[in-house]
């Protein structure tokens, strides 16, 4: 039955296994699967969400309309959001606030926006830990909070989908928008760093 | 269900393994197994919340053992199994194996009736309920109060939905949880947002 039993053909052969199949039936071809995984590879990546932090740093109208509908903010900058994914709230992070996301039942993220999931994020130790240790568990990712910094943690139970703003580091303000998307990383926008120069 | 899946608050795992953990893929097959569920669902093949099912629906023992896009692949496989797109047997003679699927599904079951609504600001408590099938309700805030602090659109009900059920479409709650009454004298501070679905919600006395 699982996958410890010796009996179960390697993974990489039972994924050849189904697209084949479906390949026979004429339900995909072989080129639609390369142009979903090309999709996945080019363009679900934190780049996109980084566009959104820059402009929300740089344009407080922007960034008053993604606070209030990140799903319908985000278009403006020609990103989008699968159907399923209905709504997208921005949560702001201040000096004395840190918000942090996860997915303690699977691992839902607004991947079109801030990437696909890295591993750590869909391993077991996060999605157990985070919700019941979270300073505990940032602190062990290299991000240690002062207690004076109160925590959020974001479970994605439903179809809703989170996505932090990070703070903007002093020594940026006044840089060109092409110039701070560099800065901003997937992790920041999931929770677990921040960019101000006291926390890298 | 209360399956293996169902992690937050579970003690006993170690640190995150976030040095090593940064890739997305770790292979070339595990795009290739997101990018064939993605198409399924395109193709109406099985909703979200299906989807999410047959993964927890796997065997325990599979589930913790296997990487996070074999969960999807089994998953997926599993869907295109039951609903007769491929057979079984099909995927093992292509695979030239075993093709280990996830375990038969428990019923599912409609909205609760008569629901009730809520506003921001409202003190609820989360049904101490035990369900068979499908249910997006995480273990840790069975039975537990927290305050509603955000209302988003209404969603498929993913209790029905997995299931194939009819349902009507209903809000989830932002509710916010203290930490420290989720889990007393045993959880670092912190305020724990949850979406909680109205049919899963009580108001506190």
């Amino acid at each position: 039955m699982a996958s410890t039993d010796q009996r179960a053909a390697p993974v990489e052969r039972r994924v050849a296994a189904l697209e084949q199949a479906f390949v026979e039936r004429n339900l995909v071809r072989t080129e639609d699967v390369d142009a979903v995984v090309h999709n996945a590879e080019e363009n679900w990546v934190p780049e996109n969400g980084a566009k959104v932090v820059a402009r929300a740093w740089t344009d407080a109208d922007f960034k008053r309309r993604l606070l209030e509908n990140g799903k319908a903010a985000v278009t403006e900058l020609g990103l989008a959001m699968p159907p399923h994914h209905k709504h997208l709230v921005v949560l702001e992070n201040t000096p004395t606030l840190q918000n942090v996301i996860c997915c303690t039942l699977c691992s839902c993220t607004a991947f079109t926006i801030i990437g696909l999931p890295p591993g750590w994020y869909k391993d077991f130790e996060y999605r157990s830990r985070l919700v019941r240790q979270s300073r505990t568990v940032l602190r062990e990712m290299g991000l240690d909070l002062p207690y004076e910094i109160d925590i959020k943690v974001w479970d994605t139970t439903t179809d809703t989908r989170y996505m932090v703003l990070p703070v903007q580091p002093e020594e940026t303000i006044g840089w060109p928008e092409d110039k701070l998307r560099e800065i901003v990383t997937k992790d920041s926008m999931i929770g677990v760093s921040r960019l101000e120069a006291l926390y890298r | 269900m209360d399956g293996v899946h169902d992690l937050g608050g579970k003690q006993g795992f170690g640190p995150v393994r976030y040095a090593e953990g940064r890739a997305v893929f770790k292979a070339p097959w595990e795009p290739r197994a997101n990018a064939l569920y993605g198409l399924g669902v395109r193709l109406g093949i099985m909703n979200m919340d299906e989807y999410r099912h047959a993964i927890e629906r796997m065997d325990p023992r599979h589930y913790l053992s296997a990487c996070y896009y074999e969960r999807s692949l089994t998953g997926f496989a599993t869907l295109c199994v039951e609903k007769g797109v491929v057979t079984r047997e099909e995927l093992e003679k292509l695979a030239g194996g075993a093709f280990p699927l996830a375990l038969p599904s428990a019923e599912g079951r409609p909205n609760a009736e008569p629901r009730q609504t809520f506003a921001v600001g409202d003190r609820v408590r989360v049904k101490n309920e035990f369900v068979s099938g499908h249910v997006r309700m995480p273990g840790y805030i069975r039975g537990k109060c927290g305050v509603v602090v955000g209302i988003t659109p209404a969603y498929p009900f993913p209790d029905a939905a997995a299931h194939n059920l009819q349902s009507q479409d209903e809000p989830t709650y932002d509710v916010a949880f203290d930490s420290q009454e989720l889990w007393p004298q045993a959880a670092d501070p912190a305020t724990v947002h949850v979406g909680v679905f109205e049919s899963y919600l009580d108001p506190a006395e």
